[in-house]
This record gives C-alpha cells, sequence and structure tokens, in this order.
C-alpha cells in the first residue's frame, strides 16, 4: 500500500522540476532563527503535495513557502505571527496541526473520550459483573481443589 | 492468447467462489455432509484457477507483451526481468489480483489444515471467505480487468514508475497484502462463529495462529515498506503519518489487541463477545485500507467524484461486509455465553488494558485519517491532518501501555499481586531510572523528554528479559537447571519476551534518530569536505553511467574518521528515458545501529553537487524492534500447542476405541 504512497509522492516531486527539499541558499545566517524555521517547516503543508512538509517537499511551492517563513522570521515576527500570516494567505489547510477550533473539536477530542469512556465501560462492566457474581453467591475454590484443577487442565493441555 | 486464459481462469474462480459461497450453507443447515465438503474442494479449486489467472498475468509481464493495456502502461521490455515481474502488482489491476490471488491462498490453507475443524465451523469459514473473493472478483472483472487488449499493440511500454523499480516493491506489497488478507480468516471465523451461535476456548485457538501469521506478515510488511521509503524517497524520513500508511497501522493496531484478547479467549474463556467484535474490525479496517487507496479519495475529494465507477464498487464491497458482519453481531453477539471472572489486577486485566489502549491508539489514527476528508464533504473546508498532530495524540498513549508492558506477562492469571510483580521488575525499573540519568547528563541542554523515553524503552526490554529469568529461575538454581528449564520453557513465552523487546527496541531507536540525527545540506565540488557527526566525508569524483533503462550521474565519497578511512559511498541520481522521470538512490554507510545518508540534489554550476548528508544515530533499531517482533512471533506460531491445535474428536473416539 506504501508503494502508491511512494508513487503519489514521487509524482507530486518528480512532475516539477527536481530540486532538494531545503537547498543550501535558502539556509539563514543566525542558527537559532535557521533552527525556528526549520520548526515551522515542519508543521506546514506543501498544499501541492500529498501529506508531505514543506521541510520534506522538492516542489517549488514547499520551497517559496520555505522562503516566505525566513523572510518573515528575519522581520523579527514570532512563531505565532508567521503561522498566522500564512493561515491568512493559504487558509487552515497550510497547518499539519489543526487547530483547536470548533469544527476540529471532534478530531481532537475523540481520543481522550474513546480513552476515558472506554476506562469509564470498564469500571462499569466489572462492577456489574461483581454484584451479580456476589448475588449469586458462587461459593469459592479451596487452594487444594484450585491446584487440582490447574493439574487436570495442566494434563489435559499436555499432547495426547 | 494466454491473457484470454488468464481472464477465464478468473472468471472460473469467480463461479467457483459464488459455489463455495452458497453450497456449503446449504449443507449446513441441512447438516449435509457432502454438501458441507463442498467448501473444501471448490476453496483448493478457486486457488487453482486464481493462482493460474495471476500466473498468466506474470508470463505476460515477462514476455512484454504490449497488446495488454496493463503490461502496455506499466512496463518496458529493457526493464530487468525481477521488476518485470514485480511490476505485475506495481499497478490497481495487477495489484487487485494479487490481493485476491492471496485471498485463495488463505482459503486454501484452511481448506488444506482445516481438518480438525468441526465440519459445519469450517463450512461456514470456507463460505465466508467465498463472500468476499466473490465480492472481490466481480470488482476486478467489472472495473479493473488487467486482461484487457488493445486493438493496435505498441512497440514499446511506458515502463514501470522508477521509484517502484526496486527490491522493495518485490517484498513489500505481498507481505503486507499476506498481513492484510490474512486477517479474512479471522474475520471468516468471527462471522461463522456469530452464524452458529456458539463459540469457545477451542475457537480461540483455532483463530490465534490464522492471526499471528498475518500479524506477523503485516509487522514485516509494514517495517519493510518503511525502511523503503526511507531510502528510496531520499530525504531520510521513516514514517510520515500519510493516509496510505495509516491505512495500514489501523490493522496492525487492532489485529495487535486481537491477539491479545485471543490470549484471554483461549486460556480463560473470557472476552469472548469482545474478541469476535475485534476479529471483525481488524478485517474491516483491511478492508477500508483497501478502499482507501484504491478508490483514489484520498488524493483528492474530487478524482474520486470525477471517476467513481471503482471507488464507488469498493465503497459498496464495504459496506456490505462491515455492516452486514456488525449488523450480525449486534444480533447474535448476546447469544455468546461469557465466562472466566477475573480480577482487574491479573493478567487479564492487563490484557485488557492493553486493548483499551491499542483501540483508542487505532481510534485515534482512524479520526487523524478521515477527519479531513469528512470535514471536506460535509462542510468544503479543507483541513490538514500530519505529523505534528500524530505525535500530541498518538504518541503519549504508548507511554502508559509501554509502562504496563512489563507487568501484564508476569501477572497471574485471574488474581494477580501488583507488589509482588514490582518487586521483581525492581531491577529492570533501577536500570531504566538511571539510563534516564546517564542520558540526561550526557544530553546536557537537549530534549528533555528524549531521555525519559530511552529509560522507558530499556524498561520495556529488561522487563521482557525478566520475565524469561524469572521463569528459568535464573541465579536462583544452578545455571544448569535454568538451561534445562529455558530450554523446556513454552515457545509462546519465548515469543512474548522477544515480541516485547522488540517494542523497547523500536523505541530506542525512533527517539535517537528524531532527537539526535544531524544534518549538512550544502554545494560541493570534488575534494571538497563536509564534516558531520564526527566523520569526514570526502567528495572524489562525479561520473556518468548508463543502465538498463536509465542514466545516472555518481558521486563517489570518501568516508574518514578521525583520518581512518572507513569505506566508500556511491549516491546517485538516475533519469529514466521512457517516462522523463528521476529517483534519487542514496548512499548508506551502516555503523552498528547507526548510519550516514547522502541523497544528491542538482548538480548546480559545472563540477558542483547540491547534497543532503545525515547522521542517523541508532536509525537501524526502528527496523530491528519490528523484525524482533515478527521472530517473537514465529516463536509463538511454533508453540507445541498451536501446532497441536484444538483437541480432535476423530482421534479422540480412535483412542476410547482401542481402549475397550
Amino acid at each position: 500500500m506504501r508503494r502508491i504512497a511512494v508513487s503519489v509522492l514521487a509524482f507530486a516531486l518528480l512532475a516539477s522540476a527536481p530540486a532538494h527539499a531545503v537547498q543550501p541558499d535558502e539556509i539563514m545566517q543566525d542558527p537559532a532563527k535557521e533552527a525556528r524555521a526549520r520548526n515551522l517547516s515542519k508543521e506546514l503543508r506543501c498544499m501541492v503535495c500529498q501529506n508531505q512538509s514543506i521541510d520534506d517537499s522538492d516542489a517549488p511551492l514547499a520551497r517559496d513557502l520555505r522562503i516566505l517563513v525566513r523572510e518573515r522570521l528575519a522581520t523579527g515576527e514570532s512563531d505565532k505571527q508567521v503561522l498566522d500570516f500564512l493561515v491568512a494567505r493559504y487558509g487552515e489547510f497550510v497547518l499539519l496541526r489543526p487547530r483547536l477550533e470548533w469544527h476540529t473539536l471532534l478530531l481532537w477530542l475523540l481520543t481522550p473520550l474513546v480513552l476515558i469512556g472506554g476506562a469509564f465501560a470498564l469500571w462499569w462492566h466489572n462492577r456489574r459483573r461483581n454484584e451479580r457474581s456476589n448475588a449469586e453467591s458462587v461459593t469459592t475454590l479451596t487452594a487444594d481443589e484450585e491446584a487440582r484443577i490447574e493439574r487436570l487442565l495442566g494434563a489435559q493441555d499436555k499432547p495426547n | 492468447m494466454i491473457a484470454e486464459a488468464g481472464h477465464y481462469a478468473l472468471i472460473l474462480a469467480l463461479a467457483l467462489a459464488l459455489i463455495q459461497s452458497t453450497v456449503p450453507m446449504v449443507g449446513a443447515q441441512l447438516r449435509d455432509t457432502a454438501l458441507m465438503n463442498v467448501a473444501r474442494s471448490t476453496a483448493l479449486a478457486q486457488f487453482l484457477f486464481c493462482g493460474l489467472s495471476f500466473l498468466a498475468l506474470t508470463a505476460l509481464y515477462v514476455a512484454s507483451d504490449f497488446s495488454v493495456a496493463n503490461v502496455f502502461q506499466n512496463s518496458h521490455s529493457a526493464k530487468p526481468l525481477l521488476y518485470k515481474i514485480t511490476g505485475v502488482w506495481g499497478n490497481h489491476e495487477g495489484s487487485m489480483l494479487l490481493w485476491v490471488a492471496i485471498l485463495a491462498f488463505f482459503g486454501a490453507l484452511v481448506a488444506t489444515f482445516g481438518n480438525n475443524l468441526p465440519l459445519s465451523l469450517r463450512a461456514h469459514v470456507l463460505a465466508v471467505q467465498g463472500w468476499i473473493a466473490a465480492a472481490f472478483y466481480v470488482f476486478i472483472l467489472a472495473t479493473s480487468n488487467p486482461f484487457l487488449r488493445m486493438a493496435q499493440a505498441p512497440l514499446e511500454g511506458r515502463d514501470l514508475n522508477p521509484v517502484l523499480q526496486d527490491i522493495g516493491l518485490a517484498v513489500h506489497p505481498p507481505m503486507l497484502y499476506l498481513g492484510y488478507v490474512g486477517f479474512s480468516i479471522s474475520f471468516s471465523f468471527a462471522v461463522a462463529a456469530l452464524i452458529e451461535g456458539r463459540i469457545d476456548a477451542a475457537w480461540a485457538r483455532w483463530v490465534r495462529p490464522w492471526t499471528l501469521v498475518a500479524w506477523i506478515f503485516l509487522t514485516l510488511g509494514i517495517a519493510m515498506g518503511s525502511y523503503w521509503a526511507y531510502y528510496e524517497l531520499g530525504w531520510g524520513g521513516w514514517w510520515f503519518w500519510d493516509p496510505v500508511e495509516n491505512a495500514s497501522l489501523m490493522p496492525w493496531l487492532s489485529g495487535t489487541a486481537l491477539l491479545h484478547s485471543a490470549i484471554v479467549m483461549e486460556k480463560r474463556n473470557a472476552l469472548k463477545v469482545w474478541t469476535v467484535l475485534l476479529a471483525i474490525l481488524t478485517f474491516s479496517l483491511s478492508l477500508l485500507g483497501t478502499f482507501l487507496v484504491r478508490s483514489g479519495v484520498l488524493t483528492s475529494v474530487h478524482a474520486f467524484a470525477t471517476d467513481p465507477s471503482r471507488g464507488v464498487f469498493i465503497l459498496v464491497i464495504l459496506c456490505l461486509f462491515i455492516g452486514g458482519s456488525l449488523t450480525l453481531y449486534l444480533w447474535r453477539a448476546s447469544s455468546l455465553k461469557q465466562g472466566g471472572l477475573f480480577a482487574p489486577i491479573s493478567r487479564e486485566g492487563a490484557l485488557v488494558l492493553n486493548n483499551l489502549f491499542l483501540t483508542t491508539a487505532c481510534a485515534t489514527v482512524f479520526v487523524g485519517t478521515l477527519y479531513p476528508l469528512a470535514l471536506e464533504m460535509l462542510t468544503g473546508d479543507k483541513i490538514s491532518v500530519g505529523a505534528p498532530f500524530f505525535n500530541l495524540t498518538f504518541g503519549p498513549l504508548f507511554v502508559p501501555l509501554l509502562l504496563a508492558v512489563p507487568f501484564g506477562p508476569m501477572l497471574a492469571w485471574k488474581r494477580g499481586d501488583i507488589r509482588g510483580v514490582a518487586q521483581r521488575l525492581l531491577a529492570a525499573g533501577i536500570a531504566a531510572l538511571l539510563t534516564i540519568a546517564l542520558v540526561w547528563a550526557w544530553t546536557t541542554g537537549g530534549a528533555a523528554l528524549a531521555p525519559l523515553a530511552i529509560g522507558l524503552a530499556v524498561f520495556v526490554i529488561l522487563g521482557a528479559i525478566t520475565d524469561i529469568a524469572e521463569r528459568i529461575m535464573l541465579f536462583r538454581q544452578p545455571f544448569a537447571t535454568s538451561l534445562r528449564r529455558a530450554v523446556g520453557l513454552p515457545r509462546a513465552a519465548w515469543g512474548t519476551s522477544f515480541a516485547h523487546a522488540g517494542l523497547g527496541v523500536a523505541l530506542i531507536g525512533i527517539v535517537c534518530e528524531t532527537t539526535w540525527n544531524t544534518e549538512f545540506i550544502g554545494t560541493l565540488k570534488p575534494n571538497d569536505v563536509a564534516k558531520l557527526a564526527g566523520y569526514e566525508l570526502t567528495l572524489k569524483e562525479i561520473t556518468q553511467r548508463q543502465g538498463p533503462n536509465y542514466r545516472e550521474s555518481i558521486a563517489r565519497f570518501r568516508i574518514t574518521q578521525n583520518g581512518d578511512e572507513i569505506g566508500e559511498m556511491v549516491p546517485s541520481k538516475r533519469n529514466f528515458s521512457a517516462r522523463q522521470t528521476a529517483t534519487t538512490e542514496a548512499a548508506l554507510l551502516s555503523r552498528g545501529a547507526s548510519q550516514l545518508y547522502i541523497s544528491l540534489g542538482d548538480d548546480t554550476t559545472t563540477g558542483a553537487v547540491a547534497v543532503r548528508m545525515y547522521h542517523k544515530p541508532l536509525v537501524l533499531m526502528i527496523w530491528w524492534g519490528p523484525v524482533l517482533m515478527a521472530l517473537g512471533g514465529v516463536l509463538s506460531l511454533s508453540d507445541r500447542r498451536l501446532r497441536v491445535g484444538a483437541p480432535k474428536p476423530a482421534k479422540a473416539s480412535r483412542a476410547l476405541q482401542a481402549a475397550e
């Protein structure tokens, strides 16, 4: 299945003139700002590619965006200002990590909901079952009886 | 002639699948042995004809018969033989044919090795397999026929996409499909159990080896695909949270959960209803993966809308099977009796916890993959969900899960003693804390999370070793006794340990690669030296070479460390004439588990070349981990208990007769 990704990605980047993600001439003088630029690049989507960040992509558009990010950083903007600028220009599609808003609420909350819901269901199930088994007041086996059952089961498990 | 024969064989396979899907069901209703046995012969014959059809397409590719449209579009006469063969599944039609061929193969396996199954169960299982097969045969014949001829045969083919001309294509898709499709067996067993309304520990014992086989292949297939992307795509990434990857990760997560819940069912006769649901969900996710990749819905919702025939077809199959099986589940699940009580702190409890986290992880991947599609269809808003989202939501789930992993196998069934287990894991815990301190001290000022994650990984690995050490009473008994116990230990116990240790190994690789990856990006002329992570990389020369169906420019690097030569790396860039496309062939040099990675960019000015170089510390552990997990699976599969299988009624009665 991955090969389809491979082929689609390859098409996306090879159809355009082969260039390289983060080219030598793009790198900023200030290493701290360059590091910030790289981190931002990983959060931004190359919009003509399939699911690639502009940090990974070879497409010309990705290069333009990388340079744009660096230009804005060079003027002293904060990371958030750069992202806001790009979202205003290209829409929320450019963010690889969607912001928590009404229309992404389910996306962000599903994981904790499933986890908490699952844990609650297990707790409830366990409690109900305990109540039921208490009501039936099952006589428990003595240690000897249990050992004997284990032995018998063990013998059955052995081949033939 | 061969094409027509292959086409005809496929139609025959469809006819056989239709018989297989109906007659045994009727037989099971009427309790007619002969009718139920039809399942076995049709499954074998169906595999025969489907296999013939697949061989026919392979023969067409090997012979470069360009009168067949599919061969014309995806092959080239100058292509090496290996890629002619692998090209068979390097396209939509061929890969669907591989899909059904593997499905038929699994059906034939059940027919051959299912002699110890109750007759009606086997009939039902094979009938359900027949439904799936029939649906996909119809799909292929109606929308994706690989045997279509062209009126005028061109002289030369269009060649296979160059990125796919790699050994990876020979191994990765078949492995992945063996995994995907292998889960159809557990699905068929689950549906058969629902139809019969009867399920017991023996059922889990039959299902477990099949699930395990599928899981082993899926694990290796995903790891293989990840490594392929790592070296082929040229920027050293190994996991992209691409929807296509997610499509294979979802069945893996739920398949792993299934593997664990089936243990509870087999040993303790509990979690029946849940296990059946997981078996259904796992294959449903495999089908969903097939839909996502095959319908084109991922590339763009609009691509799906413009040519919806294939997509709609798979969507219908998807809805029929998932909807049908879940309806059946809702209707019949209550008839499955629950058994086996256990306390929350127990082996069963630990396995339930494992299921909770794996299912949540699976749900996270599911929502992350499908939410953008759903949102765009419903509101037209376009959002992207990529790696940063999954790192925030999926990653943290694994922290509690991995913390619990060493505890699970050491807890007793029914009621466990968590303090006792904690005491036995004390050494592993202390070692993990020491590791955290050491890594922290060694990488001052680095990422704070990395040492913690490595400590967690060490805890998981040492926990797996502790489990084995405890079982063989290492250091508490004479060494000879321990050795004897080690030999006598059930293979499944070894399997558990290997698989769990594999998790830790992979985690170390992932953390090291993402945290301490260093890179050099620059333009080099011959005799320029680049310094990276204590290595000096000298560009010796740039040359041109003619390959079978491409031209390539090759850069030769000499690698030295402190003046000592340790090797040569030869990355290249290939231009394929038939498709006017280029690929980068990255060069890799392994030093222990770490790798140096060079990929070439454009030739800039004359004689200079743009390069990207990486030092990736312990990167190979990312793939050693899954290999260890798969090895654990194989060990577990070779366990006597699974090979001997469930109690055989026929043999038992014979033994009774002998006793008389």
